[in-house]
């Protein structure tokens, strides 16, 4: 079954389950590794509270979104959680999160899995409502965009349950058997 | 004749960043037909409506566009001079306003963004001699160049090709946007194999020679699946190009490329 959220969110996301699919609607704030360092710097633009974050650089024409999918969200591991201080209830990105991250998650936010390269089906789900920060660049700017049920995967929940760490322990379990003896 | 390949430059940009190629297509549509986790299956489901909207909007299936990865066939009736790779960047440059690209160039050291896609040595140019005036683009995004990898093994551990290709798959987890295709260059020189990783890139996927196939069953053991988040299809190909090396030496290079395997041939006509 498809979970139907929408933006701001609020105490919804801790029932939650690693494995979900759940359909997002509602507000969401692009933010990639520039735009973190300027929001901790200079503050967050917009209301923070209930609010998902997501890791993008889309291609914009336009004021038109045409392709927006999700940028590697590791590379905000150490940049994630003064956002979820500050309420964030969502990062939705794809790769999956640190350890740091996931216990910043537990009880308060949940991270969103949106399969990676799928730029064109994501815009097909979004209208542009503004920006910030835009002498960042189009891949660093802060980008407001209305999602209209976009289909992601609960990756992380607020219990500490991480898909991606499951699959990564099996895989390098699968791993050992090339494991070089000692001696 | 120069106008011709600029303009071929930009018409092979904008089909492959919005068309994958038939052979990549089939791919995926037969790892989703064989894909038993049900989140793999729903991730592989989500690629192919991509595709199909992709096609039918006429714009860039991913937003990472890439660097402009480019390869000339030239006839011996043309000369290599300069003019050719000035060409080849204004194709660069009016694909990236018209299509548009994601402007994803930069310096490496001040990271300024040069909003064109060109740099120095950007478009990365590599020619070689042909029947006819080919261009061929690689749209490279970061996400699997970034997990790309090269070791120089010991010429007397062999084994230690297959371990080097399914760890570096599992060092890159879902980073790299699997189900990926890998490209490995074994032999050469230190940056020749990391040349023939990515020429490999540009073969058909459709068949696997059995040295392929076992490297690629052996990274599908892994289970990492589309995304990382578990499944059968952790690559949809391996493709192995090799070259003569140093008796001592044994280059292995492994350049990884997300599902989105985007290329595309144009010939020049002028």
């Amino acid at each position: 079954m498809t979970m139907k959220l929408r933006t701001p969110l609020g105490d919804e996301v801790l029932r939650l389950h690693a494995g979900d699919r759940v359909e997002l609607s509602g507000t969401v704030y692009t933010a990639r590794d520039e735009a973190h360092l300027r929001m901790k710097k200079e503050g967050v633009p917009f209301d923070p509270k209930g609010a998902a974050i997501y890791h993008c650089g889309p291609v914009v024409q336009n004021n038109r979104i045409l392709a927006a999918g999700p940028t590697t969200s590791a590379r905000m591991n150490k940049l994630s959680g003064f956002l979820l201080d500050l309420g964030v209830r969502a990062l939705i990105g794809k790769g999956g999160m640190g350890r740091d991250v996931r216990e910043q998650l537990r009880n308060r936010a949940v991270y969103l899995a949106f399969t990676g390269g799928c730029a064109a089906l994501a815009a097909s789900h979004m209208m542009l409502r503004g920006f910030f920060f835009k002498d960042l660049g189009m891949a660093e700017a802060v980008w407001v965009i209305e999602l209209d049920s976009l289909p992601l995967v609960v990756g992380i929940d607020a219990q500490g349950n991480d898909i991606f760490e499951t699959v990564r322990a099996c895989a390098n379990r699968e791993f050992q058997r090339y494991r070089i003896p000692k001696g | 004749m120069l106008r011709a390949l600029e303009m071929a430059t930009t018409d092979a940009l904008r089909e492959a960043v919005i068309r994958l190629p038939p052979d990549v297509k089939r791919a995926i549509e037969r790892a989703a037909a064989a894909e038993t986790n049900p989140v793999a299956k729903g991730e592989l489901a989500n690629i192919a409506r991509n595709i199909a909207a992709a096609e039918e909007l006429g714009v860039p299936l991913c937003q990472d566009t890439g660097v402009p990865v480019v390869y000339l066939t030239l006839p011996p009736s043309i000369p290599l001079t300069e003019n050719l790779y000035d060409a080849v960047a204004e194709g660069v440059r009016r694909a990236t306003a018209n299509i548009p690209l994601r402007p994803n160039v930069v310096d490496p050291l001040t990271r300024h963004n040069t909003n064109d896609n060109t740099g120095d040595g950007m478009p990365a140019i590599h020619v070689k001699p042909g029947e006819r005036l080919t261009v061929t683009v690689l749209p490279k995004g970061a996400g699997a160049e970034n997990v790309s990898r090269i070791a120089m093994l010991l010429p007397s551990e062999k084994d230690g090709i297959e371990r080097f290709v399914v760890e570096t798959v599992l060092l890159a987890g879902g980073k790299s946007c699997p189900p990926v295709v890998l490209g490995v260059g074994i032999g050469g020189t230190f940056d020749g194999a990391a040349t023939l990783a990515k020429e490999a890139l540009l073969q058909s996927i459709d068949h696997m020679d059995p040295l392929e196939q076992k490297l690629c069953n052996a990274v599908n053991c892994l289970g990492i699946g589309p995304m990382g988040m578990g499944g059968d299809t952790t690559a949809l190909a391996v493709k192995v190009k090799t070259a003569a090396c140093h008796t001592a030496s044994l280059p292995v290079a492994v350049n990884v490329q997300c599902w989105a395997c985007r290329r595309a041939t144009k010939e020049v006509v002028w």
